[in-house]
């Protein structure tokens, strides 16, 4: 029994660096979009590991224990949802219930508002207080896609879904739930914290936000945070309306696709006031994601 | 004018080969908090921008002192100015980097003789980089940056080390002028005038460690 478990932790380990490791490729690789879409010649593609290798180098400044705790709760989160994304038709606990991945995915930002409210400054209590009310708006169109799915398949498994729309492109949910796809890619844009609803961080507003007063190893964390959310959140898209995958490489390059739409979007998007951003989110995704429901569950599809 | 402290580079002593690979990625990935203090400020967005696009190097804005590696002070520094400089300078996280812009945090500039202006930047904080010019040019601002990069690898940029080291005559220095009391509108005359450099301070302290042993 206990050679099956150091397995078991092995693989969760091999998951966790997996997936600090794909979305630290991914933000460089979105940097240098950014950056030709700029015309410019920006970043090698590794610089995201650059800079996360620099920032655990420096000396860094904690608060108090609630800071430290915070931070690395909201790592924790975030990896544990990681767990549940099926990589390329492989689900490394066994299960893949969309109902945990959407609990867990909130820990995330729960322990970083927790971590960065403790360390006092306003503007992080700002930034974070943006991030929850954005929560708030782009959670119901997705939980309302979601109950779409569940309810044609009679079950909350990921890997069903993705499971489900194999054998060819006219499988895909991209195409049999387009407006669900829209829903979600508008909530996308929400949850990585992109333009237009980029106001959690808005550095020349509030000073970067939840980050402000992250220092050194703190602000390498919170990279890999980004990058497992990137990582989560793209396999989440991936295998529910881009088929998922059986290889490898195809789910990296899906997975890659669907951040590169949104780095494309951000690059050209100004900013939304907060009480836009998520009036826009409830108006538009939220009504995308509510007929979506009402076509799957009348049977029009 | 007498000779000044930022000449001075004192040797890594701890540089090692894990100190050179971590120096590696510190010179690949510098995130700036530029200090828009005076004119300098402008050459920055040619700087970062299409045209000479420093994020080739790794190089970006960030938003507070506690991101950021490189402290850039663009012109000239008032006396009020640079009490929050140091505030900054002191939050941001070794190691850390100072870089004067132009010819007043030099030597004041065309400023050299207002009274609210500070002339010798290097009396207050420890400068790794210097670029002369008023204002130096992108290309002037990229090749220093360049420089600066060989002195990270070399473990020559060690302002942030001397600062801990000679703090008490960087604070005197501060004390001096930010607390000072006398009238400000009478003849001007240098208030670093009988104060010894920091060279002389290092060549002292080597005799002392030279007479212990």
């Amino acid at each position: 029994m206990s050679n099956i478990n150091g397995l078991l932790s092995l693989k969760l380990l091999g998951f966790s660096f997996l997936s600090m490791s794909v979305g630290l490729l991914f933000m460089g690789l979105g940097r240098k979009v950014t950056a030709r879409i700029q015309r410019r010649l920006g970043p090698p593609f590794y610089q995201a590991f650059l800079d996360v290798f620099k920032a655990f180098s420096k000396s860094s400044i904690t608060h108090n224990y609630v800071m430290d705790l915070g931070i690395i709760m909201s790592l924790g989160g975030l990896i544990a949802t990681a767990f549940f994304i099926p990589f390329a038709g492989y689900a490394v606990l066994g299960s893949s219930s969309i109902v945990i991945i959407l609990y867990l995915m909130s820990i995330g930002y729960l322990g970083m508002a927790m971590g960065v409210s403790a360390s006092g400054n306003p503007n992080a209590t700002i930034g974070i207080s943006r991030a929850l009310a954005l929560m708030l708006g782009y959670e119901i169109p997705i939980v309302m896609i979601v109950m779409a799915m569940m309810l044609t398949y009679g079950s909350s498994d990921l890997l069903t879904f993705a499971t489900a729309q194999q054998g060819g492109f006219a499988n895909w949910h991209i195409f049999k739930y387009p407006l669900g796809f829209l829903a979600i890619e508008i909530s996308f844009q929400a949850m990585l914290g992109e333009a237009p609803y980029d106001h959690m961080i808005a550095p020349a507003e509030i000073a970067s936000g939840p980050m402000v007063e992250l220092s050194g190893k703190y602000l390498g964390i919170g990279f890999l945070l980004h990058a497992v959310q990137l990582y989560v959140e793209t396999g989440l898209i991936v295998n529910l309306f881009l088929g998922g995958a059986s290889t490898w490489y195809v789910f990296l390059l899906k997975q890659f696709a669907v951040y590169f739409t949104s780095m494309c979007i951000n690059a050209v998007m100004a900013r939304y006031r907060i009480e836009q951003g998520i009036a826009h989110l409830w108006k538009y995704a939220g009504t995308l994601a509510l007929l979506q429901l009402f076509i799957t569950r009348l049977g029009v599809f | 004018m007498k000779k000044n402290v930022y000449m001075t580079n004192l040797r890594d002593e701890r540089q090692n080969a894990w100190e050179g690979i971590l120096n590696y990625f510190r010179k690949r990935s510098m995130w700036m908090l530029y200090y828009c203090t005076g004119c300098g400020a402008v050459e920055l967005p040619p700087t970062m921008t299409t045209r000479f696009d420093m994020e080739r190097f790794g190089m970006g804005p960030m938003a507070t002192p506690r991101q950021a590696d490189l402290l850039l002070i663009t012109g000239y520094l008032s006396v009020k100015t640079l009490k929050r400089v140091i505030r900054s300078y002191e939050q941001m996280q070794d190691p850390k980097y100072l870089v004067g812009f132009g010819s007043c945090p030099i030597n004041g500039g065309i400023y050299w003789d207002t009274y609210p202006v500070i002339n010798h930047l290097e009396m207050f904080l420890p400068v790794d980089m210097s670029i002369a010019g008023c204002m130096p040019r992108p290309q002037a601002i990229l090749d220093s940056f360049e420089k600066l990069r060989d002195e990270i690898q070399e473990g020559k940029a060690v302002g942030y080390k001397r600062y801990e080291k000679h703090y008490d005559w960087y604070k005197a220095n501060q004390d001096k002028v930010l607390n000072r009391e006398d009238a400000v509108l009478q003849p001007w005359e240098d208030p670093f005038a009988d104060k010894p450099t920091l060279e002389a301070l290092q060549a002292g302290e080597k005799m002392e460690e030279g007479e212990d042993k």
